[in-house]
C-alpha cells in the first residue's frame, strides 16, 4: 500500500520544497496536481481493485457474448435435430446438443440474454422502489414511521417459499394475458423486485437522514427550493453511490433468484431456457453429458462472481473514507 | 430490559397477524382451483360438495378466523395432549391438508427430524469453519491466506448450491462413484457400519450447505475483528505485556463474537425452512421439499402453515437476535 502512496507524495512535495539548507524555510507540501472531478477520483481508485477490474472485464465480455454472439453463432436455439441429440462437444457444436439435438452453444447465449436481462430489469425495478421509498422516509419525517415498519414487514416475509406460491398461482393469469414468455417474464421481474427493495430502502434512507442535518440543505431550503426540487438536485446525487453499489448486489440476486425459480421447475417454459431451466433440464442426463449441467452453473457462477466482485471494487471506489489507500 | 422484551413481543402479535393474513390473501387471490385436477365426469354438484367439504364455501374473513382458530387455539391444544395424554382437542378440527386429508402440523412434527439433521449439521459445521478463517484472516489482513479467503468466499456467495450441490454429485456419485447421490432418510443407525453410511450420505448436503453458510459468516467474523483490533484497549493489553495469544484469543475475540452471535440467530430460521433447493437437489423429503410438493399440488392450507411457520421463526429470531444484542453488549441500552 505504501508503495502506491508514494507517486503522490512526490507529486505534492517537489523536489523544490525541500528545504535546501540555505535558509529558505519549508513551506510544506503544495499541492502541485490541478483539482479533479470526484468520478476521476473513483475511477482512479476502482483501476486499483485489480479483482474488481477483472470482474468488470468478464462481465462485459458475458454480456457481449449472449447479446452479440447470436450474430457470430447463427444456429437456431429452439431447431429440433432428433438424429443429432445428445451429442459431445464437436466441431458442430462446440457446446455439445440436448435431448432434442438443439445446440447447446445457442441455446446458452439465448438463455444468458433472458437471465441476463430479468437481472437487469428486476435490479432497476427493486432499485426504483428501494430509492424511493428510502427517500421519502428519510426526507419526510411523517412517512418515516409507517414506510421503515413496512420495509420491516417485507424483511419479516419468508422469501423464496412466497416467490415460489407468487410464481406459482399468478404464471396461468399472465401467461394468458401477455404470451408464455412475456406473462412469465413480467412475473418474474415483478416478482424478484417486489422482494428485493428492502436493503436498498434501509441504507437510503440512514444516508439522507444525515444529509439533511447538513448546511448545504438548510441552504438550499433558505433560498427556496421546493422539496421535489431539493431531492432532486440535492440528495439524489449525494447518495447515489450506495445505490449503485446495491444495484451491483441486486443483479447478483436477482439472476440468482431467477436461476433458482427455473431449477425448482417454476421458471420460464422448456423452449424459453434460461440458464437456471438448462441446468434443470440437464440434471436428469448428467450421467451422460456432465458439461450439459456445468456450462449453464459455470455461466451462472461465473456471472454472478463477477457482478460481486464488482460491486466491492466499487464500494471501495466510492468511500472517500478508504480512498487513496 | 424486560420491559423492552415484552414490548417487543407484543408489537410481534400484529406484525404476525398481518404477515398471516397478506399470506392468506396471496393464496385466496389466486386463480386457481382445488378441484381443477379432479376428472371432468365428475357432476358440479357434487364437485360443489367436495368444494364445501374443503372449507371453500365460506366468505374470505370467515375462512381466515377458521384458519387462525385451529393455528393458534386448536393445535397448541394438539400439542400439550400429545405430550401430557389429555383430551382437549377431541373432536375440534384440526388444519388439514389437501393432498393427505391428514393434520398439517402432523406432516410437518414428521418432516422437521430429517431437515435439522441435515439443515442443522451444515449449520455447526458452517460456525466451526468460519470462526477461525475470519480471525486468522483479520488478524493477518491482506496476507496470501486473507485474500485467499476473500476468494473462497466470494465464490461461495456466488456460486448458488442448485450448482455446487449437481457438481458434487456429477464428481463424487456419478464419476469417482464415493457417495450416493440421494439422501436416504428411512436409513436407521445402529451400528459402526450403518454410521458409515449415515455419515457418507450427509457429506455432500452438509458441505454444500456449510460452503453458503462459512462464506457469509466469515466475512462477518473478519470484519467484526477488524473493527477491534485497532481499538485503544487492545493496545492497553498489548502494552500491559499479555501475551499475543490471549490479546487476541480472549480480548479481541469477545468482543468480535457480538455482531457474529447475533447474525448467526438470525440464521436459524434458514436452518427450517431456507434449504429448499439443497433439499431438492439432494431428495432429503424435509421441510423444503414439503412446502415444494404443497405447492406444486396446489395445497393450499399446508403451503399457508408452511409459510407462517418460517415467518413467525424470522419474527422470533430477529426478537432473540436484538435481545442477545443488548445482553452482550452492555454499551446497548434500549430504553
Amino acid at each position: 500500500m505504501t508503495d502506491k502512496t508514494n507517486p503522490a507524495s512526490e507529486d505534492m512535495a517537489p523536489v523544490g520544497a525541500v528545504p535546501s539548507g540555505d535558509g529558505v524555510l519549508d513551506t510544506g507540501p503544495v499541492p502541485t496536481n490541478p483539482p479533479r472531478s470526484q468520478w476521476r477520483e473513483v475511477w482512479s481508485q476502482f483501476i486499483h481493485h485489480k479483482g474488481a477490474v477483472a470482474a468488470g472485464i468478464i462481465f462485459i465480455l458475458i454480456v457481449l457474448g449472449v447479446f452479440v454472439g447470436p450474430l457470430i453463432w447463427p444456429e437456431s436455439a429452439t431447431f429440433i435435430d432428433i438424429r443429432a441429440r445428445n451429442q459431445g462437444p464437436s466441431l458442430a457444436h462446440p457446446f455439445g446438443t440436448d435431448q432434442l439435438g438443439r445446440d447447446m452453444l445457442a441455446r446458452m447465449m439465448f438463455g444468458g440474454q433472458t437471465s441476463v436481462l430479468v437481472g437487469i430489469v428486476a435490479m432497476l425495478l427493486g432499485l426504483v422502489l428501494g430509492s424511493a421509498i428510502g427517500v421519502l422516509a428519510g426526507y419526510f419525517r411523517r412517512l418515516d414511521g409507517p414506510l421503515m415498519r413496512l420495509t420491516d414487514l417485507f424483511l419479516a416475509l419468508p422469501l423464496l417459499p412466497l416467490l415460489l406460491v407468487m410464481v406459482m398461482l399468478f404464471r396461468d393469469g399472465l401467461a394468458a394475458a401477455f404470451g408464455p414468455e412475456t406473462g412469465i417474464f413480467i412475473l418474474m421481474v415483478t416478482a424478484i423486485g417486489v422482494t428485493s427493495w428492502m436493503p436498498t430502502a434501509r441504507i437510503v434512507r440512514g444516508d439522507v437522514l444525515a444529509l439533511k442535518e447538513r448546511e448545504f440543505v438548510l441552504a438550499a431550503r433558505s433560498i427556496g427550493t421546493s422539496n421535489f426540487k431539493l431531492i432532486a438536485r440535492h440528495i439524489l446525487p449525494n447518495v447515489i453511490s450506495p445505490i449503485v453499489v446495491s444495484a451491483t448486489l441486486g443483479i447478483a440476486n436477482a439472476i440468482i433468484t431467477e436461476s433458482a425459480l427455473s431449477f425448482l421447475g417454476l421458471g420460464f417454459p422448456p423452449d424459453f431456457p434460461t440458464w437456471g431451466r438448462l441446468l434443470f433440464d440437464a440434471v436428469d442426463y448428467m450421467q451422460q453429458n456432465p458439461e450439459r449441467v456445468i456450462l449453464p452453473g459455470l455461466a451462472i457462477s461465473l456471472t454472478v462472481l463477477s457482478v460481486n466482485y464488482l460491486g466491492d471494487g466499487l464500494r471501495d471506489a466510492l468511500d472517500p473514507r478508504i480512498r487513496g489507500r | 430490559m424486560l420491559s423492552f422484551f415484552i414490548r417487543r413481543l407484543i408489537l410481534a402479535v400484529p406484525t404476525l397477524l398481518f404477515i398471516g393474513l397478506a399470506i392468506f390473501l396471496l393464496l385466496d387471490l389466486a386463480p386457481g382451483d382445488p378441484t381443477a385436477q379432479l376428472p371432468l365426469t365428475i357432476p358440479p354438484e357434487v364437485r360443489e360438495q367436495i368444494r364445501q367439504s374443503l372449507g371453500l364455501g365460506e366468505p374470505m374473513p370467515i375462512r381466515f378466523w377458521k384458519w387462525m382458530v385451529q393455528f393458534f387455539w386448536v393445535e397448541p391444544q394438539v400439542l400439550i395432549d400429545s405430550i401430557f395424554g389429555t383430551q382437549f382437542s377431541l373432536g375440534d378440527q384440526r388444519v388439514l391438508s389437501w393432498q393427505s386429508r391428514s393434520p398439517v402440523m402432523d406432516i410437518v412434527v414428521q418432516r422437521i427430524p430429517q431437515t435439522l439433521w441435515v439443515v442443522g449439521t451444515a449449520y455447526v459445521v458452517a460456525i466451526l469453519i468460519a470462526i477461525p478463517i475470519g480471525i486468522y484472516s483479520a488478524y493477518r489482513q491482506y496476507s496470501i491466506f486473507d485474500n485467499v479467503g476473500t476468494f473462497v468466499s466470494m465464490v461461495g456467495f456466488s456460486v448458488p448450491p442448485f450448482f455446487s450441490g449437481v457438481l458434487v454429485i456429477v464428481i463424487f456419485a456419478v464419476q469417482l462413484g464415493w457417495l450416493p447421490s440421494i439422501y436416504d432418510t428411512t436409513h436407521v443407525v445402529n451400528d459402526w457400519d450403518s454410521f458409515v453410511v449415515q455419515l457418507k450420505q450427509m457429506i455432500m448436503p452438509v458441505m454444500v450447505l456449510a460452503l453458503q453458510i462459512t462464506a457469509q459468516l466469515s466475512r462477518f467474523m473478519r470484519a467484526s475483528m477488524l473493527d477491534n483490533l485497532n481499538q485503544d484497549y487492545v493496545r492497553t493489553a498489548r502494552a500491559k505485556g499479555l501475551s499475543e495469544k490471549v490479546v487476541v484469543l480472549v480480548h479481541v475475540l469477545r468482543n468480535s463474537m457480538i455482531p457474529v452471535v447475533t447474525v448467526i440467530a438470525l440464521g436459524i430460521p434458514q436452518i427450517f425452512g431456507g434449504a429448499i433447493i439443497t433439499e431438492q437437489v439432494f431428495k432429503v423429503n424435509g421441510i423444503g421439499q414439503l412446502l415444494i410438493t404443497a405447492i406444486q399440488a396446489n395445497d393450499i392450507p399446508m403451503v399457508q402453515t408452511l409459510t407462517f411457520i418460517f415467518a413467525a421463526l424470522i419474527v422470533l429470531f430477529n426478537l432473540i437476535a436484538d435481545v442477545l444484542y443488548g445482553i452482550l453488549d452492555p454499551r446497548i441500552r434500549y430504553d
